[in-house]
């Protein structure tokens, strides 16, 4: 069995081992960076580190109505749970909202608007986790992804947001659109998730 | 033996435009770490020195953290299996995608699937089986090797990419634009995840306390691969544990910034289980398999402070051999200075034959400084030189040494020898014809003698000295 086989061996490894290292004490601030946690108000970090990962924080819907006709980008997916405050006012606007996410038709969504559980202020980054998030495809495969989220849901360091992991099988840190550097070491923004990464506050 | 080394047989025959390529990523990657790190933190290095400790820690009492990875991981529904070799890894993928009726599937980069030769493995087992990440879809489409850790495909331009989009039918016509060859990639890939049964992946961590992975990517291919899918399977090495996730902190801060200069990379994922139960997308079945395959060896070795080694291929962006020679001169999954040390001892059987890998080096120490766990690769070069010494391993480039121990143990000998080398300078031994001389001169370019000036100093020098009345 490959289980013992590997334990046996690693025990066989660690017991050669003379001075084995103990566990440092540490206080995670010595992983803060300082110059991008400035400020006081979370919601003013974030807008700035998310700003400087090319993320586009908003904080209401006609701010988010604009961007997506001047983008052209007038089909959606948004959760039904955000319908009233969100969807809503974009399709009184004449964009096409769908409250529920076809993967069949996986092209037709040009934005996705769903529940984020979260921010990281000093990274700019928007969490994203299975329970809060209404599907993962919608927040994945149309082009803009607008994660909406409130102002006390800012976590202000990376390691306060680990700490509030909680107890989702899947959480995903975003930072910014998708976006690859393998040709040449050109930026090139939408890879395979959001070209466009929206954070709104609610 | 005498003769000229793989790897510099490898360095001489690059063509310019593909060494070009290489040092142009390569010098970039180096001044964007440089840039992340000093802009955030006035002393970057005691980050990297405790990051050091908690590996060696975790390292030293790795039983202890695997086997509380793998209950937290079978507590929350996850399948963990375990694989000692290469084979065995495949075998146990295989049986799990059979188990699960799986034929079609899409890969996230993964070093440790890289490694076992995964893809034609189950391309030949009748799985089709596609990489996501840019880069290596490509490579895949050629038929290559990633020759980077983290930019498989540092080696090409666009124009080779461009081509074989059109040979390979991803496009219809030539474009070698980096926005378009990425959007093509783009429509490509989703009909293929849309139509995946499952997802492949490795992890970049695991945490033992609640058996969280941790995986990291910036294009969101390992997202969509596990978006539409039915199972998720994770292959580790058992070195990626990590005792807690208070240590994430610690390694994120340091991986994006030392791999590509971000504080963060674009995603990072946190897993531990099949999706919620709420959840209408994600994988019903997730299997965790922690592979060995000479890992534990090396544990063994007196070379387990490589197993530190967190994968952000700083040292290959910093190396000046690595610049010249580029990844695939190392023969390996892992090029560079870490494959330079990894290689020879994680696929031992292969020892002879690449232990002219830590031989390549000045040992100039530019890895060691940019180490994000500060693994101190010149001294582990220097042990592995040893046990290649050791083991008699026969080396090209080697001269025979004997001939000189004689003459440098003997005072007489040396006096006649020195000066007799001025001569040396007159002689054409350039074109001499002795092929094992103008293999190693053809490498290095000899100094004029000066025919035992120094001892002469040092006499005048001792002489000078005693009138003076001072010590020599």
């Amino acid at each position: 069995m490959s289980r013992a086989a590997i334990f046996a061996k690693i025990e066989s490894a660690t017991a050669m081992v003379k001075a084995k290292a103990v566990y440092p004490e540490y206080d995670l601030s010595i992983v803060h960076s300082q110059p991008k946690l400035q400020g006081t108000d979370l919601w003013e970090i974030f807008t700035r580190n998310f700003s400087a990962v090319n993320g586009r924080a908003m904080t209401s819907v006609a701010e988010l109505l604009d961007f997506l006709k001047q983008s052209n980008q007038l089909h959606g997916y948004c959760d039904p749970l955000l319908y009233d405050g969100i969807g809503a006012q974009l399709a009184a606007a004449g964009l096409v909202v769908e409250t529920e996410y076809h993967r069949d038709r996986y092209d037709d969504y040009q934005f996705g608007i769903t529940r984020a559980s979260g921010a990281i202020a000093e990274s700019g980054t928007v969490i994203i986790d299975d329970d809060r998030t209404s599907h993962r495809l919608a927040a994945l495969s149309p082009w803009v992804h607008v994660a909406v989220l409130t102002r006390e849901e800012i976590h202000r360091s990376i390691p306060d947001a680990v700490a509030a992991f909680g107890d989702s099988p899947n959480i995903i840190w975003c930072t910014g659109p998708s976006k690859t550097a393998d040709v040449e070491g050109i930026l090139i923004e939408g890879v395979h998730g959001p070209g466009e990464q929206i954070a709104l506050v609610i | 033996m005498i003769g000229i080394q793989p790897i510099d047989q490898y360095a001489r025959d690059i063509s310019d435009e593909k060494q070009a390529s290489v040092i142009d990523g390569s010098s970039k990657g180096t001044e964007k770490r440089y840039h992340s790190l000093h802009q955030d933190y006035p002393d970057p290095d005691s980050i990297r020195k405790l990051a050091a400790s908690i590996k060696d820690h975790t390292l030293h009492h790795l039983g202890e953290y695997l086997a509380k990875a793998e209950e937290s991981l079978t507590a929350r529904g996850v399948n963990v299996h375990y694989a000692s070799t290469d084979e065995d890894a495949r075998q146990t993928i295989l049986a799990i995608l059979r188990q699960h009726e799986v034929t079609q599937l899409t890969k996230s980069k993964s070093m440790a699937a890289e490694e076992i030769h995964l893809n034609p493995f189950l391309i030949e087992n009748g799985v089709e089986c596609l990489e996501s990440d840019l880069g290596e879809f490509i490579i895949q489409l050629d038929g290559d090797e990633p020759s980077h850790i983290v930019k498989p495909i540092i080696h090409k331009n666009r124009r080779d990419i461009a081509k074989t989009f059109v040979r390979e039918g991803v496009a219809e016509d030539y474009n070698d634009d980096p926005e378009t060859i990425t959007r093509r990639a783009r429509v490509f890939l989703r009909e293929k995840y849309m139509a995946a049964q499952a997802g492949i992946t490795g992890a970049n961590f695991v945490c033992a306390d609640t058996g969280r992975l941790a995986l990291i990517t910036n294009e969101g291919n390992s997202r969509f691969g596990m978006a539409p899918v039915q199972v998720h399977i994770a292959l580790v090495g058992i070195e990626k544990v990590i005792p807690q996730e208070k240590d994430l902190a610690v390694f994120l801060n340091l991986l994006g910034r030392s791999a590509t200069g971000q504080q963060l990379t674009v995603y990072t994922e946190f897993i531990n289980g099949p999706r919620s139960v709420n959840q209408p997308d994600g994988p019903e079945h997730m299997h965790v398999v922690f592979m060995d395959n000479g890992r534990t060896d090396v544990l063994a070795s007196n070379c387990r402070e490589i197993l530190r080694c967190i994968r952000c291929g700083a040292c290959q962006n910093v190396c000046p051999v690595y610049r010249q020679a580029s990844g695939h001169a190392y023969r390996s999954t892992y090029g560079g200075p870490v494959g330079a040390v990894l290689s020879p001892i994680l696929f031992g059987s292969r020892f002879p034959e690449l232990a002219d890998l830590p031989k390549a080096s000045s040992l100039c120490g530019a890895c060691n400084e940019v180490c994000p766990v500060d693994i101190p690769i010149p001294d582990l070069l220097l042990r592995l030189r040893d046990k290649a010494k050791k083991e008699a391993v026969p080396s090209a480039g080697a001269i025979p040494m004997s001939p000189f121990a004689t003459l440098a143990t003997s005072p007489s000998l040396w006096r006649t020898a020195m000066t007799m080398s001025k001569a040396m300078n007159h002689l054409p031994i350039q074109v001499a014809p002795i092929k094992p001389l103008q293999d190693w001169l053809g490498q290095r370019t000899l100094p004029d003698s000066k025919g035992g000036d120094f001892r002469k100093w040092m006499k005048t020098h001792q002489a000078d000295a005693a009138r003076a009345g001072k010590a020599p």
